[in-house]
C-alpha cells in the first residue's frame, strides 16, 4: 500500500485516479443516499447496465463510420438520460410495470452493447474496460468532464434538496403541499443517471451500483439525518475508493473490483455496529 | 357558532369507482372552527370523501366547494394529515425537517427562510413538541408522529385539517390527549377527522358526520348512540334516531335518483 502513496508523488496517472474517485464520490454520496432511502436501487442498476449500449454504439460509430466527436462517455450520457426519462414516466404509472420495463432496459441494454462491441473493428479491449472500469487510465479531459457533471449534480441537489426530502418522505403529502412532484421525479431520475455515468468511469458498469449504494447504506446505519448521511456517504465512498486503489496497486489487482470488495466490508461493519448499538 | 363562515359545502355529491357507487347524494355543510368526527363502517366511503374534499377525486354528480371555491384551488389552505403508521420507519429525517415540509411548496426555490423556521417552531409549540425538533422522526411513538404531522399541516398555514384516523395506532391515554389537542386547535382552525373511537368522539367533537354510502351531519347534541348504530351497520344497541339521518338504511337511500347532470370529467 505504501508503494501507491510513494508513486502518487511521481506519476500523474495516479493523481488523476485519486482526483477521479474524489469527484465521483461527491456525487455518489449525495445521490446514492437518495437512491438508498427511496429504495430505487433497481433504477440505478438498470441505468448503469443499459449504458453498455451507449458506450458500444458510440465506439462502433467512431471506429467504423468515423464519428470522432461521439466519445463512448457521450454515448453513455445520452443513453443514461434517455433511460432516466423513461423510468420517470413509468414511475408515475405504478411501480410494478416500471420494474418489468426496467428489467427489459437492463438486459436489453447489455445485450445491445455486447453486439455493438462485437461489430466494432479492431482489438476488443473496450468491453472489459466498460464492464469493470479503467480508473488508472483517466485523463485530464476526463477529469474536466467529471467535474462538470459534479457541479451540475451539486447545484441541482442544493436547490432541490428540501423537495426531494419531502417527496421521499411522502409523495402524496408533498403534492398536496404544492410540490410539482412529476417534475422533481424527472430531475431525481436524471441526477441518478448522471451519477451512474460518473461512477462507471471509476468502477465500470457492473460495479457502479455497488459504489452508489453501499457507502450510502452504511452511512444510513450510522445517522438518521439525510444531509449527514450524504456527507458521510461521500466520505466513505472516497475512503473505500482510495483504499481500494492503494491496496490493489502493488499486487496489480483490478482496482474497481478491489474498491467494491472494500465497500462491501465497510457495509458489513456498519451493519454489525448498528446492530450492536440497537441490542446494546 | 351559527355565525361562522362556511368552510365546506357538499351538494348532492355522487362518486363511483368503476361503476360501483361509493357515495350517493351526499350533502352537508361545515362551518369554521367545528370539530367534525367522520364515522362509518369500512368501505362506507369515508376515505373517498376526504379525497373528494382534497380535490384528488372529482365527483360524478354534484358540487363540492371548499372555502368557497373548487377543492383544488383551496389546497394551500387545507392540511391533510394521513395515518403515521405507513411511513418508512427508517427514513432519515428530523422532526423539524418534517414540520418544515408543510412549507415546502411555498416558494419557488424551495429553500427555507427565517419565516419558515419561525412558523415550524410555532407549530411544534402548538402540538407540545417544542423540544423534539432535533429528534429523528423514526424514533417517535405513534402519537408523537401524528402530532408532528399535524404540526406540519399547521406550519403550512392550513385553516382546515383533514385527519385520517389520527389515533389509529395510539394507546388510549395518548389518544385522549390527542382529541384534547384537536379541540384546542378549533380555536383557530376547522378540524375534520375520521375516527373509530366513538366514546372519545362524543366527548370532544362538535359535530358527527355519519358516512355509509350516504351521509348525515349532526350537531353533537342531536346524536344518540343509534346514530352510530346505523352508521356502523347495527352491532351497537339502538336507542333513538333523528329521522333526518339518511344512513339508517343506506340501501334504500341509494335508490334515490341523482340530482342534476353528470360532471363532464366523469361521464
Amino acid at each position: 500500500m505504501s508503494l501507491f502513496f510513494t508513486d502518487l508523488c511521481h506519476y500523474p496517472f495516479l493523481v488523476n485516479a485519486v482526483a477521479a474517485v474524489a469527484l465521483a464520490s461527491l456525487a455518489a454520496g449525495m445521490v446514492g443516499s437518495l437512491v438508498v432511502v427511496r429504495r430505487s436501487t433497481y433504477l440505478a442498476g438498470a441505468v448503469s447496465h443499459s449504458l453498455l449500449a451507449g458506450l458500444g454504439l458510440s465506439r462502433l460509430l467512431q471506429r467504423r463510420f468515423g464519428f470522432e466527436g461521439l466519445t463512448p462517455m457521450t454515448g453513455a450520457l445520452l443513453v443514461a438520460v434517455g433511460v432516466a426519462v423513461l423510468a420517470a414516466r413509468l414511475s408515475l404509472r405504478g411501480r410494478q410495470r416500471a420494474d418489468t420495463v426496467l428489467s427489459a432496459v437492463w438486459t436489453g441494454g447489455m445485450a445491445l452493447g455486447v453486439s455493438f462491441v462485437a461489430a466494432t473493428p479492431g482489438y476488443q479491449d473496450d468491453l472489459m474496460s466498460y464492464l469493470f472500469g479503467s480508473i488508472l487510465l483517466v485523463t485530464g479531459p476526463d477529469l474536466m468532464w467529471m467535474a462538470a457533471l459534479d457541479i451540475v449534480t451539486l447545484g441541482v441537489m442544493a436547490v432541490c434538496y428540501n423537495r426531494f426530502l419531502a417527496i421521499g418522505f411522502n409523495e402524496e403529502l408533498a403534492r398536496l403541499r404544492g410540490v410539482h412532484t412529476a417534475f422533481y421525479e424527472l430531475v431525481y431520475h436524471v441526477l441518478t443517471a448522471l451519477t451512474v455515468v460518473l461512477l462507471v468511469r471509476v468502477t465500470g458498469i457492473v460495479l457502479a451500483i455497488a459504489l452508489l449504494t453501499l457507502p450510502a447504506a452504511a452511512a444510513g446505519m450510522l445517522t438518521r439525518r439525510l444531509d449527514r448521511m450524504m456527507t458521510l456517504a461521500a466520505g466513505l465512498c472516497f475512503g473505500v475508493s482510495l483504499l481500494g486503489l492503494a491496496v490493489s496497486y502493488a499486487p496489480g489487482w483490478p482496482p474497481g473490483a478491489t474498491i467494491v470488495e472494500i465497500a462491501v466490508l465497510v457495509y458489513l461493519a456498519a451493519a454489525c455496529f448498528s446492530k450492536g448499538q440497537r441490542t446494546g | 357558532m351559527a355565525d361562522n363562515a362556511t368552510v365546506i359545502e357538499v351538494d348532492n355529491v355522487c362518486f363511483a369507482y368503476n361503476g360501483q357507487e361509493v357515495l350517493h347524494n351526499v350533502s352537508f355543510e361545515i362551518r369554521e372552527r367545528a370539530l367534525v368526527a367522520v364515522v362509518g363502517p369500512n368501505g362506507g366511503g369515508k376515505t373517498t370523501l376526504l379525497k373528494l374534499l382534497l380535490g384528488q377525486l372529482t365527483p360524478r354528480y354534484g358540487t363540492i366547494r371548499v372555502f368557497g371555491g373548487a377543492p383544488e384551488a383551496a389546497r394551500t389552505r387545507v392540511g391533510y394529515v394521513p395515518q403515521a403508521a405507513p411511513f418508512d420507519p427508517r427514513f432519515p429525517v428530523s422532526v423539524r425537517e418534517t414540520v418544515l415540509m408543510g412549507r415546502v411548496g411555498r416558494n419557488r426555490l424551495g429553500i427555507y427562510g427565517r419565516e419558515d423556521r419561525a412558523a415550524a417552531g410555532r407549530a411544534l409549540e402548538r402540538v407540545g413538541l417544542t423540544d423534539f425538533g432535533k429528534r429523528a422522526f423514526a424514533e417517535l411513538s405513534g402519537g408523537e408522529r401524528q402530532r408532528v404531522l399535524i404540526a406540519q399541516a399547521l406550519a403550512g398555514g392550513s385553516e382546515l385539517l383533514l385527519l385520517d384516523e389520527p389515533v389509529a395506532n395510539v394507546d388510549p391515554e395518548h389518544s385522549g390527549r390527542m382529541y384534547a389537542l384537536f379541540k384546542e386547535l378549533t380555536a383557530e382552525v376547522t378540524v375534520m377527522m375520521v375516527s373509530h373511537n366513538l366514546s372519545v368522539v362524543t366527548g370532544h367533537a362538535t359535530h358527527v358526520l355519519c358516512v355509509n354510502h350516504t351521509a348525515g351531519l349532526h350537531a353533537l347534541g342531536e346524536v344518540a348512540s343509534s346514530t352510530f348504530t346505523a352508521a356502523f351497520g347495527g352491532y351497537l344497541t339502538a336507542i333513538r334516531h333523528d329521522t333526518s339521518c339518511q344512513v339508517l338504511d343506506p340501501s334504500a337511500s341509494m335508490h334515490v335518483p341523482h340530482h342534476g347532470e353528470p360532471v363532464n370529467s366523469h361521464p
